[in-house]
C-alpha cells in the first residue's frame, strides 16, 4: 500500500473508534471527561516509558488505561468530596498533563516522546513504523493497535449494546433493575483511554478529542435512532480524516489539525443543514407549528 | 391471587437513616406496609420522600437501619420490585423511542448478552396499550407530552410485572386524562394484590386516590389507613404552619 | 544571581500578577458553575493568535492580544448558541470549539512558522508558556491588562457578589446582569490572552480552577474567597515562573499548574472551613457529645431529586 494509503487507513480507525466511543460520551454528558482523559493519557504513557524504557504498544495501553481510571476515579472522588463536577474535572486532568509535560521535559526530552507530538501527533511518520505480519507482511504498527482497539471497542459496544443504552439513558432506573452502573462507568472509562491512546500516537491529544466528540454530536443532529446515530458519528470521523489529509496535503499544513478542522467543518453543516435538528429544518418546524393550534 | 411470601409484610423499614452530604434528610424511619394496599408518602418538600425510596431501593447510601421487601433483603427481592423514577431525571432528547423504552423494563429479565425477542416487543407494545399510548410507539421520546412520557414510564414499569411498585411523583405535570389513566392503573395493580407506595403531591386527591399514607418529615410522622391518618391534627404536625389549604378544610 | 536579574524580576512580577488576576477571575468562573469555559476559550484564542501574528508578520503583542481575544469571543458565542440552538448539550459544545479552533490553530501555525522570521519567533511557546522568552515590552504588556483585570473586580465587588448570588434580585436592583455576563466574559478573554505567552493555552485554565476551589476550602465568605484565590494564584504563578527558570527549556506553565495543585491539595487536607481533616474533627465532636439530629423545619437541599 502507498504512503498516503496508510495515512488514510489509520485515520479512518481513529475516525471509526472515536466515532462510536463518541456517541456514547456525549449521550452520556460525558465529553468534556474525554477532554480530561486524553489529556492525562500522556502522564500514563511518559510513566510507563520510565518505569520500561520502551515506547511499545502494551505497556503504554496499560499506563494509558492505569492513567484513564485515575482520572475518572479523582474525578469522582474530588466531586463526592464537594468539589463542582467542571472544577474537579479541570483540576485533575491539567495537573495530570502538567506532571507528564513536565517529566518529559526533565527525564524523557531525548526519547522519541516529545511534547509536541504529544499534542498534534505525527501522523506523517506512522508508515515507517511497521511490524511484520504472518500473511499480511508488513503493517505500521498503529495499524495495527488502531485495528485492536476498533475490534475491543465494537465488542464491548454490540455485546452489552442494551446495557450500554439503558445505563446512558436512565442509570437510576438501570441500577434499581440490577445493572451494575459504576462498573459499566469505569468501564467505559477504560474504553475511552484505550481509544485516546491509540489515537493520542497518531493524531495527538487535541485530535482525539475533536474526533471524540465532533462527529458524535454532528450525528445527534440528524437522527432520533441510536444505531442510526452510531453508524453516522463512525462515518463523519472517517470522512474529516479523509477531507482532513487532502486539505492538508493541498495547504502543506498540520494534518491533525487539518483533520480537526474538518470534524468541525462536518458539525457546522449538521448544525445549519441536518434535516431533523438543524437550525434550519428547527426554524421551518416552529413555523409549521406556530400556525396550526397547539396539540397536547 | 394467593400470595406466596409467609410473610405477612410487603414492606418492611426498620429504622432507616439516610444523609446527604453532611445533612441527614432521613432519620429513624421506620414503617410496614401490607400486601395488596395503595399507599401514597406525603410530606412537605424536603422531608426527604425521594430519598426515601431510593435509600429503600439502595439507591441513595443508607447510614443506618434495615429494609425488607417480602421478607427479603433488596438485593435478593431486586426482581420482584418496579421502580418509576421522577420523570426530570432523565435526558428526553436521548436517541430512542417510546416502545423502545418500554422495552428497558424488560432488559432485567432477557439479561446478559441478549437482545428483545419479538415476544417481548409484543409485551412492550402491549403496556402501551393499556396506557392508551400505542399510536407514539415509534415517536421519538422528547416529541411527547409530559404526560405521555409519565405513561410511557408506567408502561415500563407494567412490563416488569412487578410485585412490589415505587413511583417517584408520577403525577406531577401531568394533565388530567393522563392523571386518571395512571390512578385507574395503580387501583388494578392494587386489586391484583400488588403493592405500591407513591411519592404524593396534591394533598387534595390523598382521600380520593390511596387507601394508606405515610406523613413524611425527615421521620415518620404518621402512618395508616387514609381515614385515620390523614387529619388536620396529623397534617399540622407534619406540614408546621405552613399550610393553607389545610385550614380551609377544618 | 541570574535570577535576579532586571528582567527576571520584571517576568516575575508580571506571573504573580497574573496569577492574581486568574485567580480572582476563577472566582467568579467558580460561582458562575463555569470552570470549563476558560479551558474552551484558551484553546479558542490560539488561532487568533498566530492570525496576529501573520497580519504582522512578526511578534506584536498587542495585536496578536487583540486578535485572541477576538477568537476566544467568537468561540464563546459559537459555545452559546450552539447550546441555544440546538439538541447538543453545553459540555458536547465546548469539546467542539475547544478542539476544533485548536485544530485550526495549529493548521495556522505551519503556516506561520513557515513565514520568514516565523520558525524562530517562539509561537510555539504559546502553547506551553515560556516566561523566560518573554521580553520587557511583552511583561509590561501583561502587567498591565493584569492591573486592569484586578481593579475592575474589585470596584465592582459589590456588583459581582449579588448578581452571583441572586440574579434576578440583582435586576431587581437595577443592575444588567447581560452587562455583568459581557463584562466577566471580557475579563475572563483578557486573563486568557495575557497568561497565553507565560502559561500556553493548554494550561491557562489550570491558573483560573485550581485557586478558586482551593480559596473554598478555607472560607464560606466571597470577599475572603477572592483575596485567597488571588494569593493561591499569584504563589503558584511566582514559584512556577521561579521553578521554570532554574532549567533551561523548562516549560513555565507545567510548573505554575503543578504549584497551584500543590496548594489545592494543602487546602482539601487542612483547609479551615472544609478541609477534610476540620470535616472529620467535627463529625467526630458531634459523635463524642451523643446528639442525634433533631426533626427540623426544612432541608437545605437533598430531598428530592
Amino acid at each position: 500500500m502507498s504512503y498516503s494509503a496508510w495515512i488514510l487507513l489509520t485515520a479512518s480507525l481513529v475516525g471509526m473508534s472515536c466515532g462510536l466511543v463518541g456517541v456514547l460520551l456525549i449521550l452520556r454528558r460525558m465529553a468534556m471527561m474525554a477532554d480530561a482523559i486524553s489529556h492525562s493519557v500522556l502522564l500514563g504513557i511518559v510513566v510507563a516509558y520510565l518505569v520500561t524504557l520502551q515506547l511499545s504498544g502494551i505497556h503504554m495501553f496499560i499506563g494509558a488505561i492505569i492513567a484513564g481510571l485515575v482520572t475518572a476515579l479523582l474525578v469522582q472522588s474530588f466531586h463526592q468530596l464537594g468539589v463542582q463536577q467542571e472544577a474537579s474535572i479541570g483540576i485533575v486532568f491539567t495537573t495530570l498533563f502538567a506532571i507528564g509535560v513536565i517529566l518529559i521535559s526533565t527525564k524523557a526530552g531525548n526519547a522519541h516522546l516529545d511534547i509536541q507530538h504529544s499534542l498534534m501527533g505525527e501522523i506523517t511518520f506512522i508508515p515507517w513504523n511497521t511490524v511484520e505480519l504472518p500473511f499480511v507482511g508488513s503493517v505500521p504498527m498503529a495499524v495495527v493497535s488502531l485495528s485492536i482497539v476498533l475490534l475491543i471497542v465494537l465488542l464491548v459496544l454490540l455485546l452489552f449494546y442494551k446495557e450500554w443504552k439503558l445505563t446512558s439513558f436512565d442509570p437510576v432506573f438501570a441500577a434499581s433493575i440490577g445493572i451494575p452502573v459504576t462498573l459499566m462507568h469505569y468501564i467505559f472509562m477504560s474504553l475511552v483511554s484505550i481509544t485516546s491512546v491509540a489515537a493520542f500516537d497518531a493524531v495527538g491529544a487535541i485530535m482525539v478529542v475533536a474526533m471524540l466528540i465532533t462527529p458524535a454530536s454532528a450525528a445527534y443532529l440528524w437522527t432520533d435512532k441510536l444505531p442510526t446515530m452510531l453508524v453516522l458519528s463512525c462515518s463523519f470521523g472517517v470522512a474529516a480524516a479523509w477531507i482532513g489529509y487532502y486539505v492538508a496535503v493541498w495547504l502543506d499544513t498540520s494534518i491533525s489539525g487539518a483533520m480537526a478542522f474538518a470534524t468541525g467543518i462536518i458539525f457546522l453543516i449538521s448544525f445549519i443543514a441536518a434535516p431533523r435538528y438543524g437550525i434550519i429544518a428547527k426554524h421551518r418546524r416552529s413555523r409549521a407549528s406556530a400556525a396550526l393550534t397547539e396539540h397536547a | 391471587m394467593e400470595r406466596v411470601s409467609n410473610m405477612n409484610e410487603a414492606i418492611v423499614v426498620n429504622r432507616l437513616s439516610a444523609a446527604y452530604r453532611k445533612t441527614e434528610v432521613l432519620s429513624q424511619v421506620s414503617f410496614t406496609v401490607k400486601p395488596g394496599t395503595l399507599t401514597s408518602i406525603v410530606g412537605p418538600n424536603g422531608a426527604g420522600k425521594s430519598t426515601l425510596i431510593k435509600s429503600m431501593l439502595e439507591l441513595h447510601p443508607r447510614t443506618a437501619g434495615e429494609v425488607s421487601f417480602l421478607g427479603q433483603p433488596y438485593q435478593k427481592a431486586k426482581k420482584k420490585i418496579g421502580y418509576v423514577p421522577q420523570r426530570g431525571s432523565v435526558d428526553w432528547d436521548f436517541p430512542t423511542d417510546a416502545l423502545d423504552v418500554v422495552l428497558m423494563g424488560l432488559y432485567g429479565k432477557i439479561g446478559w448478552l441478549k437482545l428483545p425477542r419479538k415476544s417481548d416487543r409484543e409485551q412492550a407494545m402491549e403496556a402501551l396499550r393499556s396506557m392508551g399510548m400505542e399510536q407514539y410507539a415509534n415517536r421519538q421520546i422528547s416529541q411527547l407530552s409530559g404526560g405521555q412520557q409519565q405513561r410511557v414510564f408506567l408502561a415500563r414499569a407494567l412490563v416488569q410485572d412487578a410485585e412490589l411498585y415505587f413511583l417517584d411523583e408520577p403525577l406531577a405535570g401531568v394533565d388530567a386524562a393522563t392523571e386518571r389513566i395512571i390512578m385507574d392503573t395503580l387501583q388494578q395493580l392494587k386489586n391484583r394484590g400488588r403493592t405500591v407506595m407513591v411519592v404524593h403531591h396534591d394533598l387534595q386527591t390523598v382521600e380520593d386516590y390511596y387507601d394508606h399514607v405515610l406523613l413524611l418529615n425527615r421521620t415518620v410522622v404518621a402512618h395508616g389507613p387514609t381515614d385515620e391518618v390523614f387529619t388536620a391534627e396529623q397534617l399540622h404536625r407534619t406540614y408546621g404552619g405552613a399550610l393553607r389549604w389545610m385550614r380551609e378544610k377544618v | 544571581m541570574n535570577l535576579l536579574s532586571y528582567n527576571a524580576q520584571w517576568v516575575l512580577l508580571s506571573t504573580l500578577l497574573l496569577g492574581m488576576a486568574a485567580g480572582s477571575v476563577g472566582v467568579l468562573a467558580y460561582w458562575k458553575r463555569q470552570s470549563l469555559m476558560s479551558d474552551t476559550l484558551s484553546h479558542a484564542a490560539l488561532p487568533g493568535v498566530v492570525i496576529g501574528f501573520m497580519i504582522m508578520g512578526s511578534k506584536q503583542l498587542p495585536v496578536m492580544l487583540l486578535a485572541a481575544a477576538v477568537s476566544a469571543y467568537f468561540g464563546a458565542w459559537l459555545v452559546q448558541s450552539i447550546r441555544n440552538s440546538s439538541r447538543v448539550k453545553e459540555d458536547a459544545a465546548m469539546g467542539i470549539v475547544l478542539s476544533v479552533f485548536f485544530g485550526l490553530g495549529i493548521m495556522l501555525l505551519t503556516f506561520a512558522n513557515r513565514m520568514p522570521g516565523g520558525g524562530q519567533s517562539g509561537l510555539d511557546h504559546f502553547i506551553f508558556g515560556q516566561a523566560a522568552a518573554m521580553v520587557r515590552s511583552d511583561v509590561t504588556w501583561m502587567a498591565i491588562v493584569a492591573a486592569v483585570v484586578l481593579v475592575v473586580i474589585l470596584l465592582l465587588f459589590k456588583e459581582w457578589k449579588v448578581s452571583l448570588f441572586d440574579a434576578s434580585f440583582a435586576q431587581g436592583l437595577g443592575l444588567s446582569v447581560r452587562a455583568m455576563n459581557s463584562l466577566y466574559t471580557a475579563l475572563l478573554v483578557l486573563v486568557i490572552v495575557i497568561g497565553i505567552q507565560a502559561v500556553g493555552v493548554i494550561l491557562i485554565a489550570a491558573l483560573m480552577i485550581i485557586p478558586a476551589v482551593s480559596a473554598r476550602y478555607w472560607t464560606d465568605s466571597f470577599a475572603k474567597m477572592l483575596i485567597l484565590s488571588a494569593l493561591f494564584g499569584g504563589g503558584a504563578g511566582l514559584i512556577g515562573t521561579l521553578i521554570s527558570t532554574l532549567g533551561k527549556g523548562l516549560p513555565t506553565g507545567p510548573f505554575i499548574v503543578v504549584s497551584a495543585s500543590a496548594m489545592f491539595f494543602i487546602s482539601l487536607l487542612f483547609g479551615a472551613s472544609k478541609g477534610l481533616l476540620v470535616v472529620r474533627y467535627y463529625r467526630k465532636r458531634a459523635k463524642g457529645s451523643g446528639q442525634k439530629a433533631i426533626m427540623a423545619g426544612g432541608v437545605t437541599e437533598g430531598g428530592r431529586g
